[in-house]
């Protein structure tokens, strides 16, 4: 789960990390008054969850009151990347003399939470990855101690901060950042750019929080900070049937059984010239009501012109998943074609009863896809 | 009896542990045999005694169940001994291996019991674990010096052996084929068809789909390359990560059997979570292009659809045997 940059900065200042201060407008009038509060330049930013709100015209300076209501106007109600921008962080604006990044990440390789510093802030870490992968630092933190204070202080040290003052302000601002990673279950929390004032003084100017969403049921102020309004209404609706569903741009919708399957699916419609409208993972079983309400969810998208199922009954039998779909089918109206490639422990019998309904069989998953690709354009 | 034994470990280093081994039976498959005895913890859970059931059924030895406070029932019909702790049942019944199907809250303490106990093999079914538990978990078990696989994972397989997991047994049969996968569903697909064609298999061994799991491809290709009687080795990744490359890595070093790979989500979008937890294309890393790429760098023949893994795997025999 995204936390939006004013969540983060509330979280990251709780354990003590210097931030920007200022305040959340949903209206311009709002932005006015906090930028009023401030008293001085301010930066109004959109609150969406995107990458590039800056370039798409979402950050915005303001030297008066007045200016931050104009440009909070401008800002409130644009849309970035199709998501609409319904609140903006209205901060003051502050002069720096460079930029540091810091993060704390969850390191699959080294299973353990890698913290990651470099002296080159302010743009992506993957394009210093790329570009001058030395000034990178990356020490891990003790699977159980955590992160130690000596540790804390070698990444000031290694990304160059020299003034001793600002090394253990630096190395503070780590081990804050390391506590608030671990004790809310993050999978990443980044500040960047971690801004150096000309005082030679610490500023966290934006900041990028991720929650591990099987971590959140033991954070219900957390959880608590989920924004609806940034989730698609058919995602919120799957979420709540225990159904994985991600909304693609293509026009023929999937129901698959296991994540894995569901991408090797997706991955095929493609090569049989197709485009998946979604990801969808029913789960294990596939009783009838979860078919139903994953057909539901898969036909709520307008671009659907196919469905294709592809169900691998192990434990689960075939035709069991057969009478779960055909009585889903009943329940929902429509007139999309859906093909049906169904296999494994007893199929035939499943077979069998896909021969009496309405459902187009396929006896392999290339020949399904290739199906759902002809249906979906209108010629089958 | 009990006696001293290697069990694969790490590449490169091994692991003594102390396993109940028939002196007669010649070990032919990896991680589990007809020797496995096997302890489910959390078996009177729903999960668990569906399971457990048809562990039962496929011949697998279950010896033991742990649930905390029923220690002294039965289970399974009255046929498995419930234990409070594991290292009672351990006690009691040597257990050899431990599979848990407890709830994710409870999961992180399961592995640690079942390590602290020294079983030298636990399999963690259980999906939605916090990752952050399991970094201090995975530091845990490595200090017991134990196995861990999974979790998020549906177990492993040796067909006509033993069952532990999820995997469904009649889609298998035995064999010379090894399979390594991330993923459930998918690789009952590449077994099913597999076995369509009349090949069999050694072991299936599904690692999971969790961002930090116990027991990574490299270590499963170790044990298939060092096991007489898989004769060629099926590897099922997908987008997230880079295990695979590190797999193609070992592969070039150390394989020298067919391998034949998939890579799940060549149209999945980045930032984006496909259903397992580990499934994600971040900051352009982890995707399925580049995985393909490296395996097929190293040589590994990778199939552009489920289907095909089985005509592959056929030709990679055959092609061996000339």
């Amino acid at each position: 789960m995204k936390l939006h940059e004013y969540q983060a900065r509330d979280l990251l200042a709780r354990y003590g990390i210097p931030v920007t201060g200022g305040g959340v407008a949903v209206t311009p009038t709002e932005a006015r008054a906090i930028a009023e509060q401030i008293g001085g330049p301010v930066v109004v930013k959109a609150q969406v969850h995107v990458g590039g709100r800056g370039k798409a015209g979402g950050v915005k300076l303001a030297q008066t009151p007045a200016e931050a209501e104009q440009v909070a106007g401008q800002i409130l109600g644009m849309n970035i990347k199709g998501l609409t921008v319904e609140k903006v962080l209205v901060a003051e604006a502050v002069s720096y003399e460079r930029e540091i990044y810091l993060s704390a990440i969850l390191d699959r390789g080294s299973k353990r939470v890698m913290m990651i510093a470099s002296a080159e802030g302010g743009v992506e870490i993957e394009e210093v990855a790329k570009t001058k992968p030395e000034a990178i630092v990356k020490i891990p933190a003790h699977p159980t101690m955590g992160l130690l204070d000596f540790q804390a202080r070698e990444l000031a040290f290694r990304i160059g901060l020299r003034d001793g003052r600002q090394a253990r302000q630096f190395a503070q601002i780590a081990s804050a950042l390391y506590r608030a990673f671990v004790e809310s279950d993050a999978s990443l929390a980044e500040i960047n750019p971690l801004v150096v004032k000309a005082d030679g003084s610490l500023l966290a100017l934006d900041s990028k929080v991720l929650l591990d969403e099987s971590g959140l049921f033991r954070h219900p102020d957390l959880a608590a900070l989920h924004d609806p309004s940034a989730e698609p209404e058919a995602e919120r609706r799957a979420r709540e049937a225990n159904i994985t569903y991600i909304k693609l741009d293509g026009n023929i919708g999937c129901m698959v059984n296991g994540a894995g399957l569901a991408m090797a699916t997706m991955d095929v419609i493609k090569l049989s010239g197709g485009e998946p409208a979604n990801f969808l993972d029913i789960g294990g079983g596939a009783s009838k009501e979860k078919v139903k309400t994953a057909l539901q969810i898969i036909l709520s998208d307008p671009n659907v012109k196919a469905v294709l199922f592809n169900i691998f009954g192990g434990i689960t039998r075939v035709d069991e998943v057969a009478r779960g779909i055909i009585a889903a089918l009943e329940e929902v109206p429509t007139n999309v074609p859906m093909v049906a490639r169904l296999v494994g422990t007893n199929e035939e019998a499943g077979r069998a009863l896909l021969a009496e309904s309405k459902l187009i069989p396929a006896a392999t998953l290339a020949e399904g896809a290739q199906k759902a690709v002809a249906a979906a354009r209108g010629e089958l | 009896m009990l006696k001293k034994r290697m069990l694969p470990r790490d590449a490169g280093k091994t692991l003594i542990a102390y396993v109940y081994t028939d002196d007669k039976e010649e070990r032919v498959s990896i991680l589990i045999d007809a020797n496995t005895r096997l302890l489910v913890q959390g078996i009177t859970g729903k999960e668990g005694e569906f399971h457990t059931r048809q562990m039962i059924e496929y011949g697998t030895k279950v010896v033991a169940g742990v649930v905390p406070g029923r220690g002294g029932q039965t289970a399974i019909d009255g046929r498995v001994p419930v234990f409070n702790t594991v290292s009672e049942a351990v006690a009691a019944t040597g257990a050899n291996t431990a599979v848990i199907y407890v709830p994710a809250p409870f999961a992180p303490d399961a592995i640690r019991e079942s390590a602290a106990a020294g079983i030298p093999l636990i399999v963690c079914i259980t999906e939605g674990i916090p990752a952050l538990d399991m970094v201090s978990t995975y530091a845990f078990i490595q200090e017991c010096g134990v196995r861990l696989i999974g979790p998020n994972c549906p177990g492993l397989l040796t067909p006509g052996a033993a069952k532990v997991g999820i995997i469904p047994g009649n889609i298998a049969m035995p064999g010379p084929v090894g399979i390594v996968s991330k993923s459930g569903t998918l690789t009952y697909e590449a077994v099913d068809a597999l076995t369509r064609l009349g090949i069999g298999q050694s072991t299936i061994v599904g690692i999971g789909g969790d961002p930090i799991i116990g027991t990574n491809f490299i270590d499963v290709l170790a044990m298939f390359e060092a096991d007489p009687q898989t004769e060629a080795i099926v590897l099922i990744g997908e987008i997230g990560g880079t295990a695979e490359q590190e797999a193609a890595a070992y592969i070039k070093a150390h394989v020298s059997k067919p391998v034949v790979g998939f890579i799940a989500g060549q149209t999945a979008p980045p930032g984006k979570r496909m259903g397992h937890a580990g499934a994600i294309i971040s900051g352009g890393e982890g995707t399925a292009q580049e995985k393909i790429a490296a395996l097929e760098s190293v040589g590994v023949r990778v199939a552009r659809m489920p289907a095909d893994i089985a005509g592959l795997v056929k030709e990679a025999l055959s092609a061996r045997k000339v």
